[in-house]
């Protein structure tokens, strides 16, 4: 019962700021630009369905290189000394003190003609344009988003009981039997959290699209801003079938995740 | 320890009952408050050297302001139609404030509260969206124009045109703003934007699709450092902010284009949710004081109506054309004081189309 009482303010909270304003949305979405009901929005939303795609295509492969480049960072980080663990959990965490925009500007500058990328390479004899393509704007997102695929996956990783390690290790496994049949199914919560925590920003973000794409690379965030503009309907429209993608994607995560924890 | 806690909780209480009795009979000279929403950056604050002068009102008057910004006029009326916020200053563009007019959410002004009116020059005393002037106070101006770097652009660009020219081919920028892309098409078109219907919208946009694959990029903020920073070569802008790139890169050159551009301005208003008018007023009349005008046109370099401010100005301010272009430049212009909603609505879609495509 007392347990109960103490998630009263938190039920409180979702109700208010997450489930009316979703409520809401869904009520907006079946209305036209004269407040009428119509499903006009949703026909209007299925016009940006090429973007759509694009984005949950940027997400997807922002997430998977974020997870290849994460995994092994973290493992590496549960064998380190406890001291040297905190020292790269720190510098890990150092960009993140920074504001989200700032740290989009710099890769701007890094990218930009005749910035420091550019002049590097330029002395090689190699020229191009690095900014203003779909590269650059999955190279910001994944370093923006790195810290949060590696955080959960290590916290799981560093929580497996040492003894399950040392029980596989003394009935014969070798490092990369106990890693396989020991670590890795143990890490999967942490997996399915970390792309958890990259996927679903990254397929709303449109701010590191912006700065860093080219004129092809509008994301669905950035349509659904300017469509609420001056149609809301349509805008709801967009975002709520973007909700309904992202927690189809969300469920399918979790079963997966169940199965592997079983097996 | 518990005594030192014990301790040390009782005058934390008396501290703040303290500072709140202090607060509170500092109140007996309190003139009450006003609540002003303003585009974001639009008021000298105190940067660069210059004068806060929000912070100069409070002080003069003793009235309180409660400042809050907003990015687009649209941010703004569904601020005003969907909440139950009250604003006593709003600084709408002229198509907004012809909206606001038509849906009654602007209070009439009591322009005897607001003498300083009378420094505001005849062409911007009775607005397009208010023509026997009875809801604003023109508060700034602008033309847009086109910024280039000289290192780049061979040809000195004349008109709108050559944001189109092949050989720029992505090293072009593009307002990412629907109305102000929108304008420019239409006016290469041979469309007069003020007066343009959903067909017109059709036309521009083709003409917009010709434009995109010649495009680096569709920015706002971002053109100043793409400018500033030799990134590219030539974008169309606000001429204000052109003024502002062009101190930073002596490379860049301006260009009024010669088949006229948009004019725009903001008014200050009071929007029907007010709750303080007089104090609302107070906040105008002070706004269009000649030095705080100043002061505000030394940060924006947008035109500013208050002609009596303008004498205050250096000469190399004054006779700046990007800040105050001539008259007879100003004739050729038009101005979006009645863009129809579904007008505006299908041009906003279409645009985002364009991008999406």
């Amino acid at each position: 019962m007392k347990s109960k009482k103490l998630s009263i303010p938190y039920i409180l909270w979702m109700l208010v700021f997450t489930m009316i304003p979703i409520v809401m949305i869904g009520i907006t979405a079946f209305k036209d630009t004269h407040g009428r009901f119509s499903l006009e929005p949703f026909a209007k939303a299925f016009g940006y369905t090429g973007v759509f795609m694009k984005s949950l295509w940027i997400a997807l492969l922002s997430t998977l290189i974020c997870l290849v480049l994460a995994y092994p960072l973290a493992y590496l980080l549960t064998r380190m000394k406890k001291s040297s663990q905190n020292t790269v959990q720190m510098i890990l965490m150092i960009p993140m003190w920074m504001n989200f925009l700032l740290r989009i500007y710099a890769w701007v500058i890094l990218l930009q003609d005749n910035g420091p990328l550019d002049s590097a390479l330029s002395m090689l004899g190699i020229h191009a344009s690095y900014i203003g393509n779909t590269t650059a704007v999955v190279v910001g997102m994944v370093y923006e988003y790195l810290p949060f695929m590696v955080l959960p996956i290590y916290t799981v990783m560093s929580k497996i009981d040492g003894g399950l390690i040392e029980a596989a290790q003394d009935l014969g496994s070798n490092n990369a039997a106990v890693f396989r049949k020991v670590i890795f199914p143990l890490s999967i919560p942490g997996v399915i959290s970390g792309i958890t925590m990259v996927f679903v920003p990254s397929a709303s973000t449109f701010l590191v699209s912006q700065y860093l794409g080219g004129t092809d690379d509008i994301m669905i965030g950035d349509v659904i801003d300017k469509i609420f503009w001056t149609d809301q309907g349509t805008g709801s429209a967009i975002s709520l079938v973007l909700m309904i993608f992202i927690f189809v994607f969300l469920v399918l995560m979790n079963l997966f995740g169940d199965e592997e924890a079983i097996a | 320890m518990k005594k030192i806690l014990s301790v040390l909780l009782a005058s934390v209480l008396i501290f703040t009952t303290v500072s709140c009795l202090a607060g509170c009979s500092g109140g007996t000279e309190n003139k009450g408050e006003v609540n002003v929403y303003n585009w974001g950056d639009y008021v000298a604050r105190g940067e660069d050297g210059l004068m806060d002068v929000i912070d100069e009102f409070e002080k003069e008057t003793g009235i309180k302001v409660n400042y809050t910004t907003y990015e687009t006029n649209e941010e703004l009326y569904n601020m005003l139609a969907q909440s139950n916020v009250s604003y006593d200053v709003v600084v709408p563009s002229e198509y907004m404030i012809s909206k606001l007019i038509k849906e009654n959410m602007l209070l009439e002004l009591n322009y005897d509260n607001i003498p300083n009116y009378n420094n505001l020059s005849d062409r911007f005393k009775k607005l397009s969206c208010d023509p026997e002037s009875k809801y604003t106070v023109c508060y700034n101006w602008g033309v847009t124009a086109m910024v280039y770097d000289k290192t780049k652009v061979k040809n000195k660009p004349t008109d709108w045109d050559a944001l189109w020219d092949k050989d720029l081919k992505g090293e072009i920028l593009m307002f990412n703003n629907s109305r102000d892309a929108m304008a420019i098409a239409m006016q290469l078109c041979g469309i007069d934007p003020s007066k343009c219907t959903k067909a017109d919208v059709d036309k521009a946009a083709e003409k917009l699709m010709e434009q995109k694959p010649l495009l680096k990029k569709y920015v706002m903020d971002q053109v100043f450092n793409e400018m500033e920073g030799s990134q590219s070569a030539i974008a169309p802008y606000y001429a204000g902010d052109i003024a502002m790139m062009m101190e930073e890169n002596e490379n860049l050159d301006y260009c009024l284009p010669a088949s006229g551009s948009n004019l725009f301005y903001d008014a200050m208003c009071i929007p029907a949710c007010s709750k303080n008018k007089e104090n609302a007023e107070a906040f105008i009349n002070f706004m269009e004081k000649p030095e705080i005008a100043a002061e505000n046109f030394k940060y924006l370099r947008y035109g500013t109506p208050n002609e009596k401010a303008i004498d205050l100005l250096d000469d190399e301010y004054k006779s700046s054309e990007l800040s105050f272009p001539s008259d007879e430049y100003l004739n050729k212009c038009y101005v979006f004081s009645d863009l129809d909603d579904d007008v505006y609505a299908y041009m906003q879609e279409k645009f985002v189309e364009i991008q999406a495509n």
